[in-house]
């Protein structure tokens, strides 16, 4: 009897958890099938090649896609080698102190930092201190600041991950410190940087508040050919064909939707094939 | 000798951008305050936080943020009541139940969901949700509070889950091997003691998804109907402090009393993730002193 309620217990207990999970999961599958069939129709070689026309309604996205790739190389020539030879310090430098306690609560807070925060950081320090105006490098450099701590953490994640066992032979060789790393460590951590690097990329090609004041624009009729020019950015391009222009067809929304989508996701899953190949791997 | 100046420049570097991120929170402290503080003179920080009136652009201009701090609190909370206790059961679910084949398959949607941009959600939201809560109930508008809540809760839902799911993960095996020793059941096992266990981890989790809820803009400025009064229920427009940043600072004027106040906004807006990550940090580090 008693054994009963329990087992009935543990069974409502497992559907209720079984419940919370496919209300979290459904929804996501939702979206994203929302996503693909309703923007694929939107999708064709005029669409991702050309200028848009008509005030923005017919025509292609062009601009915004370009625009998006500058920004996004932009900022990981910033957080890349910025990110990994701050993971380097932290894994290979750093010891357990003060300084190094506050480093890591400086990631933890970059991290959680409001997009639109970085947007005015990136406003008052790029654009007007720096006078770089309302442009691309402005707009990268705010978004490299923004990628910096998903480096740090995927970079330091895989230094971590290379046995002690070669630093020691390497250094028992009688090579510096640095020689070690380049030669001994760095090569093994090489994967873990890459999926670091990929994730940072899908993060900075979908943020759109650290962009708006830094360097979106509405609508440019050229493509920018300088760093210093405006550009247009897809995750802003979606955000003011839904909400500033009316009458916009609404599979031109759902095609720039996905195309945006696309493109993270692509990203998000090389870094994972990138990643599980890696942990397979056995020393 | 050339290497060695190489090797002292290399590392001069790496120690460098080692501290990049205690300079660059520290650039963001700065220089919000460089363009945020001339407001507190002006208005007074007391004025500043609890003036009931935000009307930037009439003259003379009221610069109270009540509404908005109302605002982000009333999405807040409407999204932390549904993302926690889902967050926190789907966690339990991945970590203790599922088999780790439908394990995986669950971890990349998180993931998934995770990756898709805020202003994709919005967008999705506008479409979706927005005219849904409309109909559903009566109402004029279905640019609301409410939705607000529903889909910042998405947004707050992988991180509530990921870090839970370390959290129960990094509990001691012999813990949950005793409990079931002992004749307990699984779920009992579960609920009674894993969950005290991986209770510091899940504390932090839920505050860093409040972290993320507070400082999301888009899909919030996209959903919420941007009416900058104090609400006094779920199903009407409100305007967070985050929407109100991203929608006016392109209409301001560089220097004008309302530049400056969308910089204090952000000030705001920094220390409240300020405190929020540093308590979740200690709630997350509890366990290693």
């Amino acid at each position: 009897m008693t054994n009963l309620t329990v087992n009935l217990k543990e069974k409502i207990g497992f559907g209720a958890l079984f419940l919370a999970t496919m209300a979290v999961v459904v929804p996501v599958l939702c979206i994203i099938w929302l996503i693909v069939t309703r923007g694929w129709s939107a999708i064709s070689w005029e669409f991702l090649f050309t200028m848009p026309r008509d005030g923005m309604r017919a025509g292609g996205i062009f601009p915004a896609i370009v625009g998006t790739f500058y920004l996004v190389l932009g900022s990981v020539a910033f957080s890349l080698p910025v990110g990994v030879m701050a993971a380097i310090y932290l894994n290979e430098y750093a010891k357990d102190n003060f300084l190094t306690r506050m480093i890591n609560l400086a990631i933890i807070n970059l991290s959680g930092v409001s997009s639109v925060v970085y947007g005015l950081f990136g406003l008052s320090l790029f654009v007007v201190f720096f006078r770089f105006g309302v442009s691309i490098i402005s707009g990268s450099l705010t978004l490299g600041i923004m990628t910096l701590p998903v480096i740090i953490t995927t970079t330091r994640e895989a230094l971590r991950a290379v046995p002690k066992p070669f630093r020691e032979v390497s250094f028992s060789l009688g090579t510096t410190r640095w020689q070690t790393i380049r030669h001994a460590v760095l090569p093994f951590a090489l994967p873990g940087i890459l999926t670091g690097a990929i994730l940072s990329i899908g993060r900075a090609a979908g943020e759109t508040a650290p962009i708006l004041f830094t360097v979106a624009a509405f609508y440019l009729p050229n493509l920018p050919n300088s760093p210093f020019d405006q550009a247009m950015a897809l995750p802003y391009h979606l955000y003011i064909i839904s909400t500033q222009i009316p009458n916009i067809r609404l599979d031109y929304r759902y095609g720039t939707a996905l195309v945006l989508v696309g493109f993270v996701l692509i990203m998000n899953i090389s870094a994972i094939v990138v990643r599980s190949k890696f942990r397979k791997k056995r020393w | 000798m050339l290497k060695k100046i190489k090797e002292f420049i290399i590392e001069r570097l790496i120690f460098l951008s080692g501290i990049a991120s205690i300079v660059f929170v520290l650039l963001i402290f700065i220089f919000l305050l460089k363009e945020g503080i001339s407001i507190f003179k002006t208005v007074g920080l007391f004025d500043f936080l609890s003036g009931r009136f935000w009307y930037p652009i009439s003259d003379p201009p009221k610069l109270g943020i009540l509404p908005l701090i109302m605002g982000s609190l009333l999405v807040t909370l409407g999204a932390v009541v549904i993302a926690v206790p889902l967050g926190i059961a789907s966690a339990f679910y991945i970590a203790e139940v599922a088999s780790p084949r439908v394990r995986d398959a669950l971890k990349s949607c998180v993931e998934v969901l995770s990756a898709i941009p805020s202003v994709v959600l919005g967008f999705i939201g506008m479409v979706t949700l927005v005219p849904f809560v409309k109909a559903l109930f009566k109402i004029p508008t279905g640019l609301t509070a409410f939705s607000g809540s529903i889909m910042l809760a998405f947004m707050a839902l992988p991180t509530i889950i990921s870090i839970s799911e370390d959290a129960i993960n990094a509990v001691p095996r012999q813990y949950k091997e005793g409990a079931i020793a002992l004749g307990a059941t699984h779920w009992q096992t579960l609920y009674r003691v894993i969950i005290h266990g991986a209770m510091p981890g899940v504390i932090a989790a839920s505050m860093l998804g409040i972290g993320r809820v507070i400082g999301e803009t888009m899909a919030v400025m996209m959903i919420t109907g941007n009416a900058a009064v104090i609400p006094t229920t779920f199903l009407q427009p409100v305007r967070t402090l985050t929407a109100t940043i991203a929608a006016e600072m392109g209409e301001t004027v560089r220097g004008s009393e309302h530049y400056y106040a969308l910089f204090a906004i952000g000030i705001v807006l920094f220390v409240i993730s300020f405190l929020i990550n540093v308590t979740a940090d200690l709630f997350l580090h509890k366990d290693k002193r």
